[in-house]
């Protein structure tokens, strides 16, 4: 697909004997929402790592915003524009919920070409994002004095910090009430109107529904379905993967 | 309070430790006083990997050592001043930190610990096998009785240590407080998030190391000149490596202060040991301290002092 701002082609992963991903292709058009689920061990997290070049893969590759991004380590990715926030929360437990911020804002913004922010503006930045996620009144806590929305919401605004093009929330909804996920389903909708292409992995399928326009579905390795997300839950290899038959 | 400003308070507050020391006109003073500076330059240098960064480091002695014998070797094929050959040793320790992380960047936790002890090991082994800097046999470097300007020998390698001491505490404070310090903080914390969030974790794994080594290269520079005869068992004596560790550990990891007060502490009460006990008993009071730290307050003294303050706020 051309002008696809994420594209993988036949990629493929394996642990070993145990092959996690088998030739994965998927576009992602810039602006999209699109929803990425499987059963267990469907290999959705390995797939985002190896998009994010956590993992490598052994072939296939990986095109961002047309270049080829595969060799090049995370942060190389990641100040290209490519923002992921981890399935478990990852915060830096001795920097302060501000200070989180702070890190990519220093390290991913400020090391773009053309941007140097004063510290001043680092300070309103911060500010921002904390407003942005309602974490405002924690600006100085420890990320363990957080409640596990909040840490949600911590992860995903430090994703948001380095000013993505893409960002990947990987179950960023696992364990939250009815309410807490409408909270960032809304909010993944709200980042998508500001001009960020968003890929969700997620299980809660209500979630999915509501947030994607397109969805892919993984199973086992291999990618088996992709397109409007009513059609997609309608086909029968998908209700197979998740029914069993 | 801007880095320059701590400078000048530091230098302030060495200047009062200099002559205050002078006012009491007993030679052993120095002695002693050069020793306690000597781990405040170890254990802060030791800090800005294994506390800023958490890679532990069992190699201090080697880095020192490293120091040491640069200026044996310069002694012998080239006489310099000190200032000089601390310069020097800085430079070659921080090229030994910069290849030993090199070496060991994809090694985590207890695998990097026993990497640098094995570093140790090495360079040992080497400078045992090295007839010029005397081998195992050790060297000795005669040092001249006075100086000009300051009078009996001891006291300018004191002042020396003293510039040592300000500059290294200056380093680490200021990386603190400076993006690198945010960068090793993350290492610390999550090097997979860290990298996600753009920062290049191998690359300041290594300015970490070059610091970090540099440093305990400079402290180890002028050592010939203080203990006269330097044998490889000396320079690369166990105490180092532990006292290194210890002292940052029982002062607190993540912060300047941390190291500073523990190594003022923990090098004055082994002075004082070594006076009135037994220089054998040192190693032991550090070995009984830090199991006593790690029990009751993992995180030092300052984490102590932190937590206090916590508890009162609330």
């Amino acid at each position: 697909m051309a002008g696809a701002l994420l594209e993988v082609a036949g990629l493929s992963k394996r642990f070993g004997g145990f092959v996690a991903l088998d030739g994965i292709d998927l576009a992602v058009t810039a602006g999209e929402r699109v929803g990425l689920i499987g059963p267990n061990g469907s290999g959705k997290s390995t797939l985002v790592n190896c998009i994010c070049g956590t993992l490598t893969n052994e072939t296939g590759t990986v095109r961002f915003n047309g270049e080829v991004v595969n060799g090049l380590l995370t942060h190389e990715r990641t100040r290209r524009g490519m923002a992921r926030s981890f399935q478990l929360p990852r915060p830096f437990a001795t920097l302060t919920v501000a200070e989180n911020l702070r890190v990519p804002l220093l390290y991913t913004v400020n090391a773009r070409p053309g941007s140097s922010l004063s510290p001043a503006e680092l300070d309103a930045r911060c500010g921002e994002l904390l407003q942005l996620v309602a974490l405002a009144g924690k600006a100085t806590k420890l990320p363990r004095d957080l409640t596990q929305v909040e840490m949600r919401k911590l992860e995903l605004a430090r994703a948001m910090a380095a000013e993505p093009k893409l960002l990947i929330a990987d179950e960023s909804m696992a364990g939250l009430s009815q309410s807490e996920v409408d909270d960032i389903v809304n909010l993944l909708i709200q980042l998508n109107e500001r001009g960020i292409t968003i890929i969700l992995i997620e299980h809660i399928m209500r979630a999915v529904m509501k947030f994607s326009q397109r969805l892919v579905v993984l199973v086992s390795g291999k990618k088996i379905a992709d397109g409007m997300p009513a059609d997609v839950i309608r086909d029968p290899e998908v209700e197979r993967a998740y029914l069993g038959q | 309070m801007r880095t320059r400003v701590f400078l000048l308070i530091s230098i302030a507050v060495a200047a009062v430790v200099f002559f205050g020391a002078r006012m009491v006109n007993n030679d052993y003073v120095f002695f002693a006083g050069y020793t306690v500076l000597q781990f405040i330059v170890l254990a802060t240098a030791w800090n800005i990997l294994g506390g800023y960064t958490g890679y532990v480091n069992f190699g201090s002695a080697a880095f020192f050592a490293m120091g040491a014998y640069t200026t044996v070797f310069f002694h012998k094929a080239f006489p310099m001043p000190i200032p000089i050959l601390i310069a020097i040793g800085g430079v070659v320790s921080g090229i030994v930190g910069l290849g030993m992380g090199y070496l060991t960047l994809r090694l985590r936790g207890a695998f990097f610990a026993i990497a640098t002890l094995a570093l140790a090991v090495v360079l040992q082994t080497l400078v045992v096998n090295w007839d010029y800097v005397g081998g195992s046999r050790g060297a000795y470097i005669i040092r001249p009785n006075e100086i000009a300007w300051i009078g009996p020998y001891i006291q300018y390698l004191f002042l020396l240590m003293l510039a040592l001491v300000v500059m290294s505490i200056t380093i680490a404070r200021w990386i603190e407080r400076s993006q690198l310090g945010y960068g090793f903080a993350t290492i610390r914390d999550d090097e997979l998030a860290a990298e996600a969030s753009g920062v290049p974790t191998l690359r300041l794994k290594l300015v970490a190391t070059t610091i970090s080594g540099a440093l305990m290269g400079m402290a180890g520079a002028p050592f010939p000149y203080y203990i006269g005869y330097l044998q490889p068992s000396s320079a690369f004596g166990l105490e180092y490596a532990v006292n290194s560790i210890a002292m940052p550990m029982i002062g607190g990891t993540t912060s300047w202060v941390g190291p500073l007060i523990g190594a003022i502490l923990l090098g004055s009460l082994q002075q004082i040991a070594t006076v009135t006990i037994s220089s054998a008993v040192n190693l032991l009071i550090v070995g009984l301290l830090l199991v006593a730290f790690v029990i009751i307050a993992p995180n030092g003294i300052v984490g102590l002092v932190q937590s206090w303050v916590r508890r009162r706020e609330k």
